[in-house]
Formats: C-alpha cells, structure tokens, sequence
C-alpha cells in the first residue's frame, strides 16, 4: 500500500489539477472494491464450498459411522482407523494402486524422455512425432478403457493377433495389472513427453558447440550437458506421475467393467473407497481410509518439497 | 539490382538426410506408427459389421458399412451425452479462467489481511483431488441439493488451487510500469485488470484455458460420482456405463468412443503447437 500512496503523491505534484472533493470521495467509495479481497473472493466462494467443506467434512465424518443418507451417525473415535489398519481389502488395494505406480512411473519416465530425445533430434517431420505421440493423451480415460478392452481380447483382439500369441490377457491374475499398465503408458506418456521435449529446446545451444569445439564427442556431451539439464524436470515428471498414478481408478474399472478384477487383482485404493462410500453405504468408513490416502499422497508432495529445498541449499543451482 | 545468388546454407554444408538422420527418422516413424494403430485399428473396426468386427483381425474392411455410426448418432444417447460434455466443459473453462484470473492477479498484485494465510490454504489445496475427497465431496454436493444437475456437475471442478497458483506466477511475471502508469493516470484495480492486465496474458489464459477443457471433457471421475441419470450424463461417463451395459457391439463401442475424442483431436490437428506449448506450459508451470 505504501508504493501505491507514493505514486499517487508523485502523479498530483507532476500534475496541475488538484484533488477536489469530488474526487477523494470517489476515490473512497472505489477503495472498498480495490481492496484486493475482491478479487480472490471468487475463487474462495468456490474452494471453500468444492474444498475445504469436503475436507472438514471428511475428516469429521471419519470419526462417525455415517451412512450415505447421514442418518444415525454417531460418534465412533478412531474405530474406523483402527478398522481399516485390520482390513484385508484396505491393504491390498492399497498394493494395486502401488504396484501400478512402480509399474508405470519408469516406464513413462523412460519412454518419454526416449521419445523426446528422438523427436528433439530429428531435423524432419517433428511435428508428426508430436501428433502421434500427444494424440492420445487428448483422449477420455473411458474411451482408453474400452478401446484396450478391445485390444487385449484373447482370440481376435490385436495385442495377440500381433505378437502371434493367445495370452487371456484380462482374465488372468499375472497380466490384469500389466494391461492396465500398458494401455496408461500408451494414453499419458504423451504428457511427460511433451515437458521432456520443451525442457530439451530451452537448453542454451551455445554449451553444445561449446563443447564440441573442445572435442567431446556425442556421447560425452550428453551425458556432460543434456543429462544435467534435464534433472529438474526428470523431478517434475517423477512428482507428477507418481501423485497422478497413486490415484489411478477410470482405466482399472471401466476395462475391468467396474468389477474388481480376475481373482480381485485390479482393486484399486480409490475404487476401494468409492465402493465402501456408495456400495456399502459406509460414507464414515469411506472418508477415514480416504484419509490414509491423503496421507501418502500429502507424504510423497512434501518429501519432493523438502528434497527440492534441501537440493537448493546443498548446491549454488 | 540483380537477383541475389542463393548463399550456401552456413550452418549445415552438408545434406540433412545423413545416415544417422535416416537412421533416427525411421525409429521416429516406427514408434509413431505404433503408437497411431490402435486409434486406427479403432477406426477400422467401427467401420465392420459387427460379425465381420469379431473375425480374425484385419485391417480393410470387407463389408464397410456406417452402420455403426449411425446406430450410434441415431438410437443412441449419444448427440446428447455429446451436448451434456460441451455445456459442461465450455462453463467449467470459462468460469475457470474468470476465477483463477481474477485470484492469481489477487494474490500477484494486491496486499490485504490474510493474503499470505489464503495462499496457504490454496497451496495446500494442491494436494486434494476428487479421487481423494470422492465420497464427502459427495455428501456436501448431496447436502447443497446437486446430485442430478448440471451445476452439480460444474461447480466442484471449477476451484483449481493450480490453475490460481499458475496464473498467480505469470502476473507477478508481469512488469509493473504499464499497471503503474494506468494507476497514474486514476484507473482503479478492475479497470487496470481487464484492459492491461488480460490482453497481456492471453499466451498464459489460453494455455489454463485448454488444459482446464481437456482435463474437464476428459473428467470421468466426477460426473460419475454425482449423476447416474444417462439424461445428464457426459461423454466418457455413458460411453463407460450405459453404452456397455447393452452388450459389447465392437465396431458401436469404437464408433462411440472416436466421437468422444474427435472434437479434442480436430482441435489438436488445427492448434497443435497453440496446445503444445499450452500443455507444456502448464505443466512445466508445477516446478
């Protein structure tokens, strides 16, 4: 406030006209819709209502054994979260959706950066590169589903027509993951590949020649300036993927038909808790395990903060 | 004056197609091809009848018929999950961008009490998603009387903490001399923010804008939870639940599922670098 209170002192000395009263009082009256509470006002009707009452609300919730009509709730303690610590289910969906994320995350990782450096390095058709590999990430995750329901069809569908082989992809317990797997790095890699490719163009072009005016060679000068360069967003691409795929639940049902999957093997922890909230009707038993994953989500969000800090402190970068 | 003599390209004497470039170009071209056939492989089989659709798989279709697409477009609800999707979407971006403009430039450009605890509380909204709040974001949409609406539908998508937080960094980006100079001359905070503020940032309002429409037309999630009326149903939700409930009709399911992605992918076809770099933006934006 004390910059803006000097400007205009400065504009009425530099200028004739003098502030009548007019003015002041209209400078008055248009203060109270310049204050900047005005402005985020907006924004916070809508947060408070879509965020922050579910928040409380959940985290209420979580200690009743209210069901989805919120009819005879009653105060339960920790009961749910002592429940949920004993429940099978809770663990082993808990399990899908991490051995998704361990599946996943490299290979995006890996095939989007490959895919970058390819697309990067070409002097022709990179914008062909960037259509085929982007498209399909424009696509709903239902419309994903159905189409790799239909690839991975044992007897006509194409996986198997192609690879020669007749593997029940989607009704046996070893691949009901794996195609889950495949078909999300087919639909999102699209993404982190994008973030490579910008994050490629944006290193200076003056460190390669450079460096090979002094003789390094390809590989020296990858390894020496793009493998270096590219450490921050190999960071952001990690954080994101690993937060997004903690979360995985449109593919893993809709391929699946909503069911859990051949022998369960597909139960993801938010399709867990979706079920107990809407099937089982158990909306405070819901809300407690949706907790636990706020919990690991909120973990892994602030372990990448505090690596980051500590990384700024630890080097001049 | 003489025509002038085509000067030799000085950086690159020699031809672009060397052998290591061929070499790269074809491993280019085989993942694209990989990585094309499955939409392709879609398009085909919603081109078969559906006995020819569960042959042996083969690309051209012998009996190439429309009836699919028709059978879609005609009997179907989907012109109308179609139209359900576009309300949604186009009234979720807008109130987005209208929002998250007018919060990122709150926070960018002007001081109150408890701005810096409101930047909190919108940075730790960072963490919550609809997966994680599902069921008592449901509860309190039940209790507010949405279930079965379009507002329903719309409203809780439109408080992105990131978007704010995205717009937030590209104003206080933003050189202050044009702003202090409209202060000067006695234009108030809104008038400075819609005549200088926005024209300025239409690259950084059109990179949210899109995301926000993809992630919003692509949403399964929320309408799924809030709506089990195939009256008001959007794209990706009907195509997942009611289309197969009917029993599986490949070349139907395709046929549906193309017309889902078709509007994003004309878009991407005619906008592709508007998008690319919109994408990019946005998510290089989280570091």
């Amino acid at each position: 406030m004390s910059s803006t209170t000097t400007t205009l002192a400065t504009a009425t000395t530099l200028r004739p006209r003098t502030a009548t009263e007019a003015d002041s009082a209209r400078l008055r009256w248009g203060r109270r819709f310049q204050h900047g509470g005005w402005f985020v006002a907006p924004f916070f009707v809508l947060y408070g209502l879509f965020v922050i009452v579910p928040v409380v609300r959940g985290l209420y919730l979580s200690f009743t054994d209210a069901n989805i009509s919120g009819e005879h709730t009653g105060f339960i303690g920790l009961d749910n979260y002592r429940e949920a610590l004993k429940d099978d289910l809770v663990w082993n969906s808990l399990w899908h959706s991490v051995q998704f994320t361990f599946y996943v995350v490299p290979m995006i990782v890996v095939a989007a950066l490959l895919m970058a450096l390819i697309a990067h390095h070409t002097v022709h058709f990179k914008w062909l590169w960037r259509l085929c590999f982007f498209m399909p990430f424009l696509l709903p995750s239902a419309v994903i589903a159905n189409l790799w329901w239909w690839l991975f069809q044992p007897t006509n569908g194409m996986v198997n027509h192609v690879l020669g082989t007749d593997t029940p992809w989607l009704t046996q317990k070893s691949t009901a993951m794996l195609a889950v797997v495949i078909a999300t790095l087919w639909w999102t890699v699209g993404f982190s590949f994008l973030l490579y490719l910008a994050a490629l163009q944006a290193i200076p072009h003056h460190l390669y020649e450079a460096a090979e005016l002094d003789g390094a060679n390809a590989f020296q000068r990858m390894l020496h300036i793009t493998v270096p360069n590219l450490r921050n967003i190999t960071g952001l691409v990690l954080a994101l993927q690993i937060l997004a795929s903690l979360q995985v639940f449109d593919q893993a049902v809709v391929m699946y038909q909503f069911g859990p999957g051949p022998e369960e093997s597909t139960r993801t922890f938010v399709q867990y808790t979706l079920e107990q909230g809407f099937t089982s009707y158990r909306v405070g038993y819901a809300s407690a395990i949706s907790f636990i994953l706020f919990l690991i989500i909120a973990a892994v969000a602030l372990g990448r903060m505090w690596l980051l800090r500590k990384r700024e402190e630890g080097t001049l970068r | 004056m003489t025509v002038p003599t085509p000067t030799p390209v000085m950086h690159k004497p020699r031809s672009t197609w060397t052998p290591g470039q061929i070499a790269l170009t074809l491993v280019a071209l085989a993942l694209s091809a990989v990585w094309v056939a499955p939409l392709l492989w879609a398009l085909s089989t919603s081109l078969k009848t559906p006995t020819e659709s569960v042959a042996p798989p083969h690309w051209i279709p012998e009996d190439f018929t429309l009836e699919s697409w028709k059978g879609v477009l005609e009997a179907g609800n989907i012109p109308n999950w179609f139209v359900n999707s576009l309300v949604v979407s186009v009234c979720v971006t807008f109130i987005v961008l209208l929002v998250a403009s007018l919060a990122g430039y709150g926070f960018a450009r002007t001081e109150f009490r408890g701005k810096s605890a409101l930047m909190a509380l919108t940075m730790a909204g960072l963490m919550f998603s609809p997966a994680i709040l599902g069921v008592p974001l449901f509860t309190t949409v039940q209790s507010l009387g949405m279930v079965d609406t379009y507002w329903g539908m719309i409203l809780p998508q439109c408080a992105p903490a990131a978007m704010v937080y995205i717009l937030y960094k590209f104003f206080q980006s933003l050189p202050r001399e044009l702003e202090e100079a409209a202060f000067i001359d006695g234009a108030g905070r809104w008038r400075i923010f819609f005549t200088i503020v926005i024209p300025l940032s239409k690259p950084s309002l059109s990179a949210v804008g899109i995301f926000t429409f993809i992630a919003s037309w692509n949403n399964f999630l929320w309408p799924f939870m809030v709506t089990n009326n195939p009256d008001l149903m959007t794209m990706p939700n009907g195509i997942a639940t009611v289309q197969n409930s009917f029993g599986i009709v490949w070349p139907q399911l395709m046929a549906g599922g193309i017309i889902a992605g078709l509007p994003l992918i004309a878009v991407f076809v005619f906008f592709q670098s508007q998008i690319v770099r919109g994408v990019a933006h946005t998510g290089l934006a989280g570091q």
